[in-house]
C-alpha cells in the first residue's frame, strides 16, 4: 500500500504545476493543523499555567489578642486563609508556630522545615523545634541547631494593632537554595 | 446455532478487522524465550487492573480537597467491596512497580536492549517513569494529612530546581500554598494526563515488541552484529520460532493469573493502606512519609550530606535518567549474555541493594527524632531521689530521649547513651551539653540552675561497671522499645 502510494506520488507523467500544487496543499494543510492547534491549545494552557502567574494579595490575619499568649511561649496557631477557594474546606487552615518574646514583640514561624517542608514541632521542655521528616532541629528564634535544613525557619511578617496580633497571610515558603 | 454464530462472527470480523487486529498475538517469536520474559504482561496486567479499579474508584471519589477524605471514609468503610477496591488499586499499583523493576533488570541483564531494540527500551524506560509518577501522585489522591504534606514536600524540592523551581513549585501547590486547587490538579494527572500518556507509550512500546520480534535469549559468544543482527533473526525464527499464541503466551497467562490471585488476596487478607488524620495543615503532628516504592529515595535524601543535597536532589533523578535512556546509544552491539557482561550483573545487584538498602533504612529512619519517646521508668533511671532521678526526668523533659537511646528507650537519632560514662568523662558530658557537637543542638542557653548538674550526675550512672544487670538485658529492652 505505502509501496503503490510512493510510486503514484513520484509518477513522471506529474507536471510540475501539479507538483508545486501539491505542495501548497501540503503547506497549507500542516498550517491549518498548527493554527488549530493554536487556537485550541493556548486557551487550554493557559487555563492551566495562568492561575500561577497571578498574585494573589497577602491578607493580613488575626491570630488572636496579645494577652491570649504568654510571654516567651510558643504555641502552635491555626490561620485561615481569606483567599482560599470555597471547595478548600480543611485546606484552607495552616499552622503557624507563634512566640511572643516580650510585651510588645511577637514572631510567627512558619511550620515547615526548610529543608523539606515538613511540619515542624514545638518541644516545650527543650525549646527546641523538631522535624519529623529528616531530622531538623531549631532554637526557639528559629535559627538552625541541628540536621539538614539549609536555612532557619520562614518568618512571617507580625504587628499588633488594634488590640489584635495580626500576621500576613500564610504561604509555603520554598527553599529555593541547591 | 453454530452457523448461525459462525456467520454473525464472520460479519463483524468482515466489518471490525479483529482478526486483523489481533493477528500481532500470532506472530512468530522464539520458542527459547521462557518464564523469564513473563515481566512485560505482568506489568501490562497489572496496569490494566490499575485502570480496572480506578476508574471503579472514580465513581465514588470526590476530587475536591473538602471532600476527597470524607469519600475515602466511605469508600473504605461503607461501600460495598469499597476496602477491597483500595486494597487492589494499593497492591495492583505496587505489582506495577515491582513487575516493571523485574522486567527492566531482566532485559538489561539479557542485553534485549541492544541493536534493534533501543528505542523499545527506550520507550520502557519513559514508562518506569510514568509508572513512579503514577505511584506518587496516586499517594496524593489519599488525600490524608500524609498526602498533604507530601505534596508540600514535593514542591520543596522542586523548588531546588534552578531558575524555574519556585515557579513549579507554586504549580504543584497549585498556589502560595495548600488548598482547593491543589488536590484536583493531581487528580487531573494521575487519572488522565498521565494514564493517557501511558496508553500511547504502551501502545508504541508494545508496536516495537512486535516490530522488531521478542528478543532471542542471549548465547554467550554470539555478539550483536547490526550488520547481520535481522538476518540472523529472521533465519533463527524460521528454523525454530513458534507462535506467540498460544505457544509462549501461557506462561504469560500463568504468571499473570498468579499475580492477580495474590493482588486480590493481598487487598482481602491486608486491606488498603490506612488513613491518616485529614488533610488539616494545621495539624503539625504529621510524620509524612512516601509509599515503599519512594522510600528509598526519602531516606538518600536524609542520609547524602547537607551540602550536596541539593545537587542530589535535582541532580541524581536526571543522571540515572540520563543513563537509563542512554544505555543503548553507546552500547547497542556487542555480546548480550549476563556471563560475558560481568558488569551489567554488577549494576543490577548494586541497584538492588542500594534500593534495598535505602529502603529498610528509610523504614527504620534512624535520622527522626523519636517524639513518642515515654519518661524513662525509675528502674531504668535506677534512682528514687536526688539529682540522678531528677536528671533522669530531665533526659526526658529537655529532649535528650528522643534522639538518644537509654537503655533501648528513646530515638536513635544521636548516639546510644546507655553507657556513656564509660567514654566521656564529667566534663566532657558539660562541654557537650552545654556546646552541642556535631549535629546536637546546644542546651547550655535552655536549662536552668541546678538542671545541668543533675543531668550530668544521671549520665555518670550510664555506667557498665554501675550496671551489669543491665548487660544481660539490653537485648530484651531493645526489642520491646523497637516494637513500640
Amino acid at each position: 500500500m505505502n509501496t503503490s502510494h510512493a510510486e503514484s506520488s513520484s509518477a513522471p507523467t506529474e507536471t510540475p504545476e501539479e507538483i508545486s500544487r501539491r505542495r501548497f496543499f501540503e503547506k497549507l494543510s500542516i498550517a491549518l493543523v498548527g493554527l488549530c492547534t493554536a487556537i485550541v491549545g493556548v486557551p487550554l494552557v493557559g487555563f492551566i499555567v495562568a492561575p500561577f502567574f497571578r498574585k494573589v494579595p497577602r491578607e493580613w490575619v488575626t491570630l488572636g489578642k496579645p494577652d491570649d499568649f504568654q510571654i516567651g511561649k510558643t504555641v502552635a496557631v491555626t490561620v485561615t486563609d481569606p483567599s482560599s477557594l470555597p471547595w478548600a474546606g480543611v485546606t484552607a487552615k495552616s499552622g503557624v508556630w507563634l512566640r511572643r518574646v516580650d510585651a510588645d514583640n511577637f514572631i510567627a514561624f512558619s511550620a515547615n522545615c526548610t529543608h523539606l517542608g515538613c511540619p515542624v514541632r514545638w518541644l516545650e521542655g527543650a525549646d527546641l523545634f523538631m522535624c519529623p521528616c529528616h531530622g531538623g532541629v531549631y532554637y526557639s528564634d528559629g535559627n538552625v541547631a541541628a540536621g539538614p535544613p539549609p536555612k532557619p525557619l520562614f518568618r512571617y511578617d507580625v504587628r499588633v494593632t488594634n488590640g489584635e496580633v495580626r500576621m500576613k497571610q500564610a504561604i509555603v515558603p520554598i527553599s529555593t537554595t541547591l | 446455532m453454530i452457523k448461525l454464530f459462525k456467520t454473525v462472527w464472520n460479519w463483524l470480523d468482515d466489518r471490525l478487522g479483529i482478526s486483523v487486529l489481533l493477528s500481532p498475538a500470532l506472530h512468530i517469536a522464539p520458542q527459547d524465550a521462557k518464564w523469564w520474559y513473563v515481566f512485560g504482561s505482568a506489568t501490562l496486567v497489572a496496569f490494566m487492573v490499575q485502570v480496572a479499579s480506578g476508574v471503579a474508584l472514580a465513581f465514588s471519589y470526590i476530587s475536591s480537597s473538602s471532600q476527597a477524605y470524607e469519600t475515602l471514609l466511605f469508600i473504605t468503610n461503607n461501600a460495598p467491596f469499597g476496602r477491597f477496591l483500595r486494597g487492589l488499586h494499593y497492591y495492583g499499583a505496587s505489582a506495577m512497580v515491582l513487575m516493571i523493576g523485574a522486567h527492566m533488570a531482566q532485559t538489561f541483564l539479557f542485553g534485549a536492549y541492544k541493536f534493534p531494540r533501543e528505542m523499545t527500551w527506550t520507550t520502557g524506560i519513559c514508562l518506569l517513569a510514568f509508572t513512579l509518577g503514577m505511584g506518587f501522585t496516586g499517594q496524593l489522591l489519599r488525600w490524608d494529612s500524609t498526602a498533604a504534606w507530601s505534596v508540600v514536600v514535593a514542591a520543596e524540592q522542586a523548588g531546588r530546581i534552578p531558575i524555574i523551581g519556585d515557579w513549579v513549585a507554586r504549580f504543584i501547590l497549585g498556589g502560595n500554598t495548600i488548598g482547593g486547587a491543589t488536590l484536583s490538579r493531581f487528580f487531573a494527572i494521575h487519572v488522565f494526563v498521565l494514564p493517557g500518556i501511558m496508553f500511547a507509550f504502551i501502545g508504541l512500546h508494545l508496536w516495537l515488541v512486535f516490530r522488531h520480534g521478542i528478543s532471542e535469549p542471549p548465547v554467550a559468544g554470539k555478539p550483536v552484529d547490526p550488520a547481520t543482527y535481522r538476518a540472523e533473526y529472521e533465519e533463527l525464527l524460521k528454523k525454530s520460532g513458534k507462535p506467540f499464541w498460544p505457544d509462549l503466551a501461557w506462561r504469560d497467562v500463568i504468571i499473570s493469573t498468579l499475580l492477580i490471585i495474590a493482588i486480590t488476596l493481598a487487598a482481602f487478607s491486608v486491606g488498603p493502606p490506612v488513613l491518616d488524620r485529614p488533610p488539616d495543615p494545621s495539624i503539625l503532628a504529621a510524620d509524612p512519609r512516601p509509599d515503599w516504592y519512594l522510600l528509598w529515595y526519602f531516606a538518600l535524601l536524609a542520609l547524602i550530606p547537607a551540602k550536596i543535597e541539593g545537587y542530589i536532589m535535582i541532580g541524581f533523578p536526571i543522571l540515572i535518567g540520563l543513563l537509563l535512556l542512554f544505555v543503548p546509544i553507546w552500547n547497542h552491539k556487542g555480546e548480550r549474555a549476563a556471563s560475558r557482561r560481568p558488569w551489567a550483573i554488577a549494576v543490577v545487584c548494586l541497584s538492588v541493594i542500594m534500593i534495598g538498602g535505602l529502603w529498610w533504612e528509610g523504614q527504620q529512619s534512624p535520622w527522626s527524632p523519636n517524639f513518642e519517646a515515654q519518661p524513662l521508668s525509675e528502674k531504668v533511671v535506677a534512682a528514687t531521689s536526688g539529682p540522678v532521678l531528677k536528671g533522669g526526668q530531665l533526659f526526658h523533659d529537655k529532649g535528650c530521649l528522643n534522639c538518644h537511646l537509654i537503655q533501648g528507650f528513646g530515638g536513635r537519632r544521636g548516639p546510644d547513651l546507655t553507657y556513656i560514662a564509660d567514654t566521656l568523662t564529667r566534663d566532657n558530658m558539660v562541654i557537650r551539653i552545654v556546646n552541642g557537637g556535631t549535629n546536637m543542638p546546644a542546651f547550655g542557653p535552655s536549662l536552668k540552675p541546678g538542671e545541668l548538674d543533675a543531668l550530668v550526675a544521671f549520665l555518670e550512672t550510664r555506667k557498665r561497671s554501675l550496671r551489669p544487670k543491665d548487660q544481660a538485658n539490653d537485648t530484651a529492652s531493645s526489642s520491646t522499645s523497637a516494637q513500640k
